[in-house]
């Protein structure tokens, strides 16, 4: 049988009741318009999740200098810190799962610009403090290694502190502050942080070379933490484990002596944010499946009606020398086409009304090629599926029962 | 004389319901011949229509032999069937069956499309070619519900002459038609029958048998009498006896 012919039987027949055909498409077209836009907002959604929590620095650890506590560890009380900038070297030198590592000298004191002053935190770091904490600048630089090595008396402001010392709106690059009467030159301002877990303001930093920090400004030996980031967040376990066994055998510690640092990880965070995530790509994905599904039986319930009601018009066709296989064929193309064709316009309606969605509500939205390949096979084996069994059903008739069907 | 074109012996078809039978042939035994016009008359329920069935290749009998065109159909599966339907037999049926919402012409090519032989455009050529022989090729791009029913039975015989057959089974055409209709489809099958065509046509009508060459009467699934027909009526003489109603809608 010439397969043309029966596409062109296909094509008159469905021509032939309009409505009925539009009315099958319209679950093809919900469908995949629910798909496309379901995958669209969830995909766009679980991005964002996943930057806030790049933003939270997923990857990093902190060593604290004390044994961890019933009532936890306290960052300030660093007197009897024996961390040291060679613990974070060797860390460095001898963790192969972790990436960046930095030691942290801190300081709480006055800085002055002009007639303003502000009380803040200034922070000692390597210039890959950037990486560790994923904190990239809003404008100028970070410092380099250069400065670093130097002790460079250079720095970067918070938000909160270039606010506060030169008002909303201004670059103060290029300007200079008063540190502890020494003068640091403004190179840098940092994007804005926000809040932490704890409601601190992050932003309320200064940010200076290690170095500098520790001769010029705390003048001590000692670091009052490490921060250092994994090679990748599934990475910071491993990592965790490494640096607790280098610091033991470092600071000598007995086998069956406790700690005397903490290493701390964001690991729990991340893992909620990542089930969260999970959680709900996989609920837009049910969504999304059973409103396909449901189209999928809108297509074989309207095809099953269709070839009760076309019974008649099969026992014609069999009777003028129709096989049974002739019959399927064109049951099937009809079906395969509608649901193309139905893809083919969800796909159109499902780009945009998330694209509207996304203009109205603000949402991001990533409608990703993957998508809508997907949405378009997955309408296409729909119409297979599910008009395979009406066609079948056509094909099996008997034309004189056909014929006499009123 | 040549060999019969349908040649049947002991015909018997026994429909089962559930543990009731119905034996609506009860043994037909019989020949038509090459350019033979042959009426099959017989009360409601004796069996015509089963035997233009199964003669139409659309049923099997449950027992006995066909020989169509010299053929033995009884070995043959649905897929031989549909295409014996489609390359040796035209069917005409009284309800017209055909497709709603598509055209004469559509309609006339449609056993075409079945066959794979012919391009597109030959299919128009033969179509029309049988919407003339009716005298419709006129009414060619009109849809099916525009045409009387007259004009619908004239397109279904088109349908059925189309890919050439060897015989054309017509059960009850006239069923549905009034009398002047039906003289003018019977002019079509003397017509047809003239050319060389073989035709099978069903009828409880004594007028319209009277068309015909020879009458086969059936009885309770058996055949009573064979008769050649004496006085046999021209249709295109009987026409112009015939008044013309004022509301037929025939043009
Ligand atoms: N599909 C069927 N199932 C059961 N009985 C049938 C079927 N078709 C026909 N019959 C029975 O077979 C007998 C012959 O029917 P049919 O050939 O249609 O007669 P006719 O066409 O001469 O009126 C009738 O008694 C009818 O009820
Ligand atoms: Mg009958």
């Amino acid at each position: 049988m010439n397969i043309l012919n029966i596409i062109k039987i296909s094509y008159r027949s469905l021509g032939r009741n309009k409505l009925r055909s539009f009315l099958t498409m319209l679950g093809i077209i919900i469908g995949v318009a629910a798909v496309i836009a379901m995958l669209a907002i969830g995909q766009g959604a679980s991005n964002a999740v996943k930057q806030q929590i790049a933003g939270l620095g997923t990857n990093m650890l902190i060593v604290f200098p004390f044994a961890s506590t019933q009532g936890g560890v306290h960052f300030q009380a660093g007197t009897t810190s024996r961390l040291t900038q060679s613990d974070a070297t060797a860390i460095q030198e001898q963790c192969p799962a972790v990436e960046y590592v930095t030691p942290i000298v801190r300081v709480v004191t006055q800085v002055i610009a002009g007639t303003q002053n502000w009380r803040t935190i200034v922070f000692g770091a390597y210039p890959n403090y950037e990486e560790i904490r994923n904190w990239p600048v809003q404008s100028g630089s970070y410092f380099t290694d250069s400065d670093e090595r130097d002790a460079a008396k250079v720095c970067l402001l918070g938000q909160t502190v270039a606010e506060n010392l030169f008002g909303a709106g201004t670059v103060p690059i290029g300007e200079t502050i008063q540190i502890r009467n020494l003068p640091f030159k403004i190179i840098g301002v940092l994007a804005p942080k926000g809040q932490n877990a704890n409601g601190d303001d992050q932003d309320d930093i200064v940010v200076a070379p290690f170095s500098t920090v520790q001769q010029k400004l705390a003048g001590t030996i000692y670091a009052n933490a490490i921060f250092a980031s994994a090679i990748s967040s599934s990475a910071v376990s491993t990592a965790s484990d490494e640096i607790t066994q280098l610091l033991r055998d470092r600071h000598k510690l007995t086998s069956g002596a406790p700690n005397d640092f903490t290493v701390r990880t964001q690991t729990e965070i991340a893992s909620t944010a990542d089930a969260t995530t999970k959680t709900m790509t996989l609920l837009l994905a049910s969504i999304a499946g059973i409103s396909l599904i449901v189209g999928g039986i809108g297509i074989m319930n309207i095809m099953l009606v269709s070839v009760t009601e076309r019974t008649r018009e099969i026992g014609i066709r069999m009777a003028v020398g129709a096989r049974g296989s002739d019959v399927l064929t064109q049951f099937l193309i009809e079906a395969l086409s509608l649901s193309f064709a139905g893809g083919i316009i969800g796909i159109v309606l499902g780009v945009l009304s998330s694209q509207f969605v996304s203009n109205i509500q603000k949402w991001p939205i990533v409608i990703s090629p993957e998508s809508i390949v997907l949405a378009f096979i997955f309408a296409a084996a729909i119409g297979i599926f599910f008009g395979w069994y009406p066609a079948r059903k056509a094909a099996n008739l008997n034309p004189i029962e056909a014929l006499r069907y009123e | 004389m040549a060999d019969p074109i349908i040649s049947v012996k002991h015909l018997v078809k026994i429909y089962k319901m559930g543990d009731f039978e119905v034996h609506a042939l009860r043994g037909i035994s019989l020949e038509i011949n090459p350019r033979e016009f042959v009426a099959i008359m017989g009360a409601s329920g004796s069996g015509k229509s089963t035997f233009m069935n199964i003669v139409g290749c659309l049923d099997i009998p449950t027992s006995g032999e066909y020989l169509l065109d010299g053929i033995d159909i009884s070995k043959m599966d649905r897929d031989e069937l549909a295409r014996l339907r489609n390359k040796k037999l035209g069917f005409v049926f009284q309800s017209f069956n055909l497709l709603s919402r598509t055209t004469a012409l559509e309609n006339v090519e449609l056993p075409l499309l079945y066959s794979n032989s012919r391009s597109a455009a030959q299919r128009r050529e033969k179509a029309m070619e049988a919407l003339n022989a009716v005298g419709l090729a006129d009414r060619a791009g009109h849809y099916s519900n525009q045409l009387s029913g007259g004009q619908q039975q004239r397109v279904a015989i088109a349908r059925s002459l189309v890919n050439d057959p060897v015989v054309i089974l017509a059960d009850e055409p006239t069923g549905n038609l009034d009398t002047r209709t039906s003289v003018e489809v019977m002019e079509i099958f003397q017509k047809l029958n003239e050319r060389g065509i073989t035709v099978v046509l069903v009828t409880h009508e004594l007028d319209i048998a009277r068309f015909a060459g020879k009458n086969v009467l059936f009885k309770d699934g058996k055949i009573s009498r064979i008769a050649m027909v004496e006085d046999r009526k021209i249709a295109s003489e009987e026409l112009p006896k015939i008044p013309v109603l004022e509301d037929e809608m025939e043009s």
